[in-house]
């Protein structure tokens, strides 16, 4: 009798992760969303950190440029904001299709979050060399050192989403996602709009307040 | 549970003839491109004002304020955060907390304020 419990319950844990269900857990909730909330909650401080050391950085500036409309390009820098904000929207439509089961949706909307994650961090690129072009190094005073700390390491998170996103991309092309394992597409999408909140606060305190 | 019940359910939230909400009161595709338009408007209001002369007591708190105004909206309703578990929320909120909370003190102790 007990064997023969045991045997259901088995085949029903492979079936649930044949579909792509979530487990049940001791807290009654995902425990790779719970993971991912803790670690972006840990995020916070280390932006937290880089933000802070950029403003306490910002008027030492040494020999070389400082902060200034003038030497930001705001036009610019508000075209690549735009674009991540698209890449949010994308990304949260990308779920949507996810959870819906509609396939081809999601592989467009995927790949879409994915290029225009790209497009924002090949600005970023070009917006690094005109400023090294210049003057303003890495090392040229402890505000540039701030700030290429502070945008570089978004940049980073950025460069690591776009490998998340392509990584799900390549599952669905595999077949391997269907409506059981939304999740996973929701849990890039949570990382990935972190960056976006986290370039919202940067954009506001070092462009647009410069 | 009456036909005219449901009926209401499930077109709560309903802004100009589409759905923004469907049954399980979760955001739609049209309700999320209505939020990227409300989040695009605030980023081209954002980018003006910075261009607009006024004194930085009047400068500062509002660019700050269309900039928490973003800051919600994406975690309201792109993460999810205003339909999942209060958990989630807590976890987030006591992430920015301590972080604001730590180095607020850190920039208070270095003076950073009198550069402002």
């Amino acid at each position: 009798m007990a064997e023969a419990v045991l045997d259901h319950a088995d085949a029903h844990d492979a079936h649930d992760a044949h579909e792509g269900h979530v487990h049940k857990t001791n807290t009654g909730m995902s425990n790779n969303k719970l993971a991912m909330w803790v670690f972006l909650g840990s995020e916070c401080l280390l932006f937290g950190g880089l933000i802070s050391t950029y403003l306490l950085y910002r008027h030492n500036i040494q020999d070389g440029p400082g902060p200034s409309e003038e030497f930001f390009d705001i036009p610019f820098t508000s075209a690549s904001s735009f674009v991540l904000l698209m890449s949010s929207l994308t990304m949260v439509l990308a779920h949507s299709a996810a959870e819906r089961g509609d396939q081809k949706r999601l592989k467009i909307w995927l790949l879409s979050t994915a290029l225009l994650g790209s497009v924002f961090v090949s600005g970023q690129i070009y917006e690094f060399t005109v400023f090294v072009r210049e003057g303003l190094g890495w090392s040229t005073s402890p505000f540039s050192s701030a700030f290429y700390a502070l945008t570089g390491f978004h940049g980073v998170h950025v460069t690591i989403g776009i490998i998340m996103l392509l990584s799900t991309f390549i599952s669905t092309l595999r077949g391997r996602m269907h409506p059981g394992n939304a999740e996973t597409v929701e849990i890039v999408g949570l990382y990935w709009h972190f960056v976006d909140i986290v370039w919202v606060f940067i954009f506001t305190v070092i462009y647009l307040a410069a | 549970m009456s036909e005219e019940t449901l009926t209401a359910e499930t077109t709560k939230g309903v802004s100009g003839g589409r759905p923004t909400h469907d049954e399980h009161g979760h955001i739609t595709d049209f309700g999320y491109v209505k939020i990227f338009v409300i989040l695009a408007v605030i980023t081209a209001v954002e980018v003006v004002w910075s261009y607009v002369n006024v004194p930085s007591y009047v400068f500062i708190p509002i660019l700050f304020l269309m900039m928490l105004v973003k800051f919600y909206l994406v975690a309201a309703e792109f993460m999810h955060l205003k339909y999942d578990i209060k958990l989630f929320s807590m976890l987030f909120v006591t992430g920015l907390v301590l972080a604001g909370g730590v180095y607020l003190i850190f920039l208070s102790a270095s003076q950073i304020w009198q550069s402002f």
